[in-house]
This record gives structure tokens, sequence and C-alpha cells, in this order.
């Protein structure tokens, strides 16, 4: 076998998946439990002629990889849920100046300092509203290492192709739990370079003019085209403008590149779906206990059925509204109070039928937790 | 190259007030690029937010305007990433030492090849004229009515502290200091810091009296003195211009490069 096999840590995956995506720069700030990444990198980087810097917190770290990100290089950070919060305004300006970048959360329990050393999955709205004003993102996320590797590069990949900072939601479970990960062959994964525009020196270039397919080709700073980047509304050239017809179309452009391809950007796994009668909608490490409590069950002759889902923003709310039409129950099973099935009431014809189980206690849910659940609705008692 | 060159004119008029004394620093920044003879390509300027933050708009460098207080944060992902660029951030008092006074500090412990300008008006021009934490006691501003009883930092030596290795201080009085200091800034290798008393008519001026752009700006020279003057030991409040600091220590992006050898060869 030449594939390179690994066991590693969740948060190690998501490195091999950042190198292999082609990251050459990282600056962060420890925080349990996503410092590991740091400290991989802080090895890796380095080694490949790459750069690595400790910042003096989260705001600074975010900031540097996106001036690293407009010198032409691929760029990560990680943090956790108080690092995160820290980060929102500069999410925001990646966001506004269309900087492409990837944003680990390793989610904790929180608010606040919260359950530092735990699992939860209570930031997925903070990732779609955390930073002002009206805008799109792209928050991805995984159960199993193999998944966190690919799902890495893919970030990395959507990163480049909208010019979007993307958000990798992976948890404490999944980010330290050890499974084995194949390292896939150069080339078996594809990989979204920059696209660099065609415009020659002393040519009229516009950073942010969108061609016809809606990407915008950018130019590198220290390259031979001279813009301004600014978090200001702005014009094609980036030079601030308050004129209604720019805001309003800046907007839109933020708004449409990516809600406009919600079906495009879905990631999601399903599981015994076809005759369903009880769907399980999970994601990340509760997925796991959804996996082998819908195993389980279809054992015995149950139908029972899960859809997994790896893009959590974009919503992707045809696809679970066409999955679970004809599911007699829906039930969410996540770490946090209810926060994707928010977004499943929304999603399916009837939301009456849309139920939650999940753990909030920093414990980790598992099958028999989701089968009282289940059981409930079923009427049958636990 | 002449100075209008490095000037996008396209996006004039500026945003800056009558008087400002911001256009004379972007005036002798200018002349200091031109006089050294650099290619605008080889050029960032990374600012934050407020007055001083817009002189970028209007230069025809790679200019890129972010948010409040992380200028510094965000050139040195700029410097660390392409560390041929030559990095200039223009900051004013309350964009680098209030907000951004942490990344403020940490560029200069890195020694990091950055040039910082703190265009000094003692006050919040964008948002109305509301103290800094450069105004120091007894200013009136909008957010101290009664005037204000916050001490003030000294740009220079707080520098110093932190690490910077070129400091040096000025005034839009004197112009050709400006071009000068920031000249020598640039030339620098390692974190340098050039403050420049920058006068604020508007909101600094008219609430404390100070009379007009052109009486600010005498004002600068008279409580001003060059370092170790004997006007300085004769009035110890006399406020010293010059290049206080300029020392060679090991700077960050140089270090790091020793360090990548270092990986490389698997140690």
């Amino acid at each position: 076998m030449s594939k390179k096999v690994k066991f590693v840590q969740g948060n190690e995956a998501c490195v091999e998946g950042a190198l292999y995506a082609g990251v050459t720069f990282f600056a962060g700030y420890p925080i349990t439990p996503s410092t590991e990444i740091a400290e991989h990198m802080a090895k890796r980087l380095p080694q490949i002629g790459g750069k690595f810097i400790q910042m003096e917190d989260e705001i600074a770290s975010l900031c540097a990889i996106i001036g690293a990100s407009l010198t032409g290089h691929k760029v990560l950070t990680a943090t956790s849920g108080p690092g995160f919060s820290l980060m929102q305004e500069a999410l925001g300006y990646a966001v506004m100046a269309e900087i492409p970048c990837v944003i680990v959360n390793v989610m904790r329990g929180g608010p606040s300092t919260g359950i530092p050393t735990h699992g939860s999955q209570g930031d997925v709205n903070q990732a779609r509203w955390g930073t002002h004003g009206d805008h799109a993102i792209i928050a991805l996320t995984a159960s199993g290492h193999q998944d966190v590797f690919e799902v890495t590069v893919t970030a990395f990949n959507l990163a480049e192709t909208y010019r979007t900072p993307v958000i990798l939601l992976f948890d404490e479970v999944v980010g330290h739990m050890r499974e084995r990960l194949v390292i896939p062959e150069k080339g078996e994964l594809p990989l979204v370079e920059r696209l660099k525009t065609s415009v020659k020196e002393g040519v009229d270039y516009h950073p942010y003019l969108p061609r016809e397919d809606g990407r915008l080709p950018m130019s590198d700073f220290g390259g031979v085209h001279r813009f301004n980047v600014t978090g200001l509304y702005h014009d094609m050239w980036g030079f601030p403008s308050t004129k209604p017809s720019v805001v309003h179309g800046l907007t839109h452009h933020l708004v449409d590149k990516l809600e406009n391809r919600v079906n495009k950007l879905a990631m999601y796994k399903e599981y015994f779906l076809d005759d369903a009668e009880y769907i399980l909608v999970s994601y990340g490490s509760a997925a796991r206990s959804a996996l082998h409590l819908v195993k389980d069950r279809r054992f015995r002759g149950e139908r029972l059925g899960l859809l997994e889902l790896q893009t959590l923003w974009p919503f992707p709310g045809d696809i679970v509204r066409e999955k679970c039409e004809s599911a007699r129950a829906v039930i969410v099973v996540e770490l946090n109070m209810g926060q994707v099935m928010q977004s499943v009431k929304m999603a399916v014809s009837d939301s009456e039928k849309v139920f939650l189980a999940n753990r909030i206690d920093g414990v980790f849910i598992a099958p028999v937790d989701i089968l009282n659940i289940l059981r409930l609705i079923q009427g049958k008692g636990v | 190259m002449a100075i209008k060159d490095y000037l996008r004119e396209r996006f004039f008029p500026h945003i800056w007030c009558p008087g400002c004394g911001h256009g004379t620093v972007l005036n002798g920044l200018l002349r200091a690029v031109e006089q050294l003879g650099m290619s605008r390509n080889e050029i960032v300027m990374v600012s934050g937010i407020g007055c001083s933050a817009r002189i970028s708009g209007y230069i025809d460098f790679h200019t890129l305007h972010t948010i409040h207080g992380r200028a510094l944060a965000f050139a040195t992902g700029v410097k660390m990433s392409r560390p041929e660029l030559n990095l200039i951030v223009p900051m004013g008092d309350g964009d680098a030492l209030a907000i951004g006074g942490n990344h403020f500090i940490h560029a200069a412990r890195r020694n990091i090849d950055i040039t910082a300008i703190v265009m000094n008006n003692r006050i919040y021009g964008m948002t109305g004229g509301q103290f800094s934490p450069l105004s120091g006691p007894d200013i009136t501003a909008t957010t101290a009515p009664f005037s204000s009883i916050d001490p003030s930092f000294d740009v220079v030596e707080l520098s110093k502290a932190a690490g910077a290795t070129f400091v040096a201080r000025t005034t839009t009085y004197h112009v050709k200091q400006i071009t000068d200091y920031i000249k020598q800034a640039i030339l620098h290798e390692g974190f340098a810091v050039v403050e420049i008393l920058s006068q604020c008519p508007t909101h600094f001026g008219r609430k404390n009296k100070e009379g007009s752009a052109v009486d600010m700006m005498k004002r600068y020279k008279e409580v001003t003195t060059p370092i170790g003057s004997k006007a300085k030991q004769e009035n110890p409040d006399l406020i010293e211009r010059g290049i206080f600091v300029q020392k060679e220590r090991p700077e960050y992006c140089k270090e790091y490069e020793k360090m990548v050898e270092r990986a490389m060869k698997g140690r």
C-alpha cells in the first residue's frame, strides 16, 4: 500500500487536509480544544518553507492571515468559541473585502469560557450571524477524520472559488478523538488554485468587478496591479463609496454569490433514507452516535435513516425538505439547544414533525439518548 | 517620479477638513518615498480606521484599509508572507494606542520590519471629537465635557519600552523632519515608529481654544524642542523632537528565515 496511513486526532487530520490543499500561512493563538492545530502547523509549515506565526490574540490572528492571503498565500487560522467571538469583526472584513481564508472553530461548550475541555456544537448560528450586517457565509463540518481531511480541502477550494472566508465547524469530540486517516495521493482530490487576473501591467485592473461566471480574478500585493482593499462599501476599484447603487449592488453580490448556489455548496451523506419512516438529521460528532443507532435499528428491521450534513451554511434547505418529505418524524441530533433544528423546521413542509435529540451537559450524546427520544415520539415510552 | 504620480487623483478630493495636519503628513511621506526612489509596487500601506486611515486610499501603492486598531496585525501578515515588500502603517492616536495598543506593543516586541506612523492629533476626529489615550488630562472633548482626567501615553517611551528599534517624533510644523524621519524609518530594518503631532483644528483646536490650523502649527513650534536642548532643561514641559532610538536588533522575518533553515534540516 503506497498511501500514507496515520492514526491521528481530528485536529491533526485538519492540519493534514490543509497542507494537502496547499496552505502556506497560519497565524493563531492557543485555545482549547483547537491548540493542536497550531502546534502541528508550527512544526509542519517551516519544514515546507511556509510561515507560522503565533499572534497576540485571535483578532490579530485572523487579521494576519487576511494580510497573507492578499500576497497570494492559502491561509488558515484555528480557534474555539471565545477566540471565534473575537474574530467576528475581521471575519466580516474578509467577507466584505472578499479575501479567501479558512477559519477553524473546534467548538467547545459556551457561552463565555464555558466548558473548554468538553464537546459542544453551540456555535452553529454564530458562524452564520456572528459578524454584523447582511452577508452570506460558508460553514462546513465533518464527523470523522477522513471527512475532516476532505472537508478541509473543500474549504480551501471554496474559499478560492468564491473569494470568501470559509468556516470549519468541528467540535471537541472530533478534534481530540483519534482514528485512522488515509492521506490521499497528490492529485486524488481536486484543488482549486487562486484565480489570477490576466489583465496586463498598465491596463486598468478592477479587483471587484466580477467576471460573467461571478468569479473575481485577483492580483497579489507586490504584483503589477495596485488597488485598494477596504471594509467600507466600495466600487469596482475597491475605493470607498456611499452611492446607493454601489451599496445595493455589493450587498447583493456578497449574498447572492453563495445563497444562489445553496444546492451546489451542499455537502451531505445519507444512510438508509430511501424507505425511512424516521429520519435523523445530524452533523459533526453527534452524527456518529446517530449513525450507530440507525445501523443498530436497521439490523432489527426498523426503518430509520440518517441525513448527515456537512454543509451547515448556506443551509441546504431544499435538500433537507426533499429528503425528509415522506418521513413520519425528523429528529435533529445535535449538541446544542436546537440550532440546526430551527433551520430544519423552516425547511420542511410540516415543522410539527421535527424533534430534537440533544445533550447540552458536556457529555457526548450516546445512541441510547437518541433512541429514548425516538421511542417517546413513537409513543412507545422510554 | 513626481509626487503627484504617487497619488490616486481619481479619488480626490480627500475627506480631510481644511487645515487638517494629515495632508502635511501625506506630503512628507510621499517626498520620503520619492527621495528613496521606491517603486510603487514594492510598498504596501496598511491602515485602520479614522481620519488618518483614509490616507491609504489616496496613495497609489498596494493599499489595505482595514478595521479599527488592527492595521499592524494585517501588516504583520503581509510582511511575514512577503518579507521583500515595504510596509508602511499610518495610524491615528486612538487607532494605534487605544484599540490597537496590543498590536502596537507586540509588533514592537517582535521588531518586525514595519514603519509605523502615528498621526497624533490627540482626538478622535472622525467620530466628532472624543478624547483619546494621547489627549492627556485637562482637555475638553465631547466625551470629556468637564475636561479629561485620563493621563496620556508617551508614544516614544511606550515604543522604546516595547522594543521598537527606531523611534522618532516631530510635528506638522517641522515638515522637512517628517520626510527625513520617515525616510530613515523606512530604511531602518526593524519596527520603526514615527510620531507626528498633527493638528485637528475642527475638533481639538476648536474645543480647546487653540485657534486656527496655523495657530496650532505655530504652537507646535513653541511647545517642542530638539532632544537634549538647553530649552528642555529650562522648561521640562517642552516636548522633545528628534530620533530617540536607532539601534540594531534581530528582525523578525530574518529570524524566521533562520528558523526555516533549521526546520528544513529536520532539526
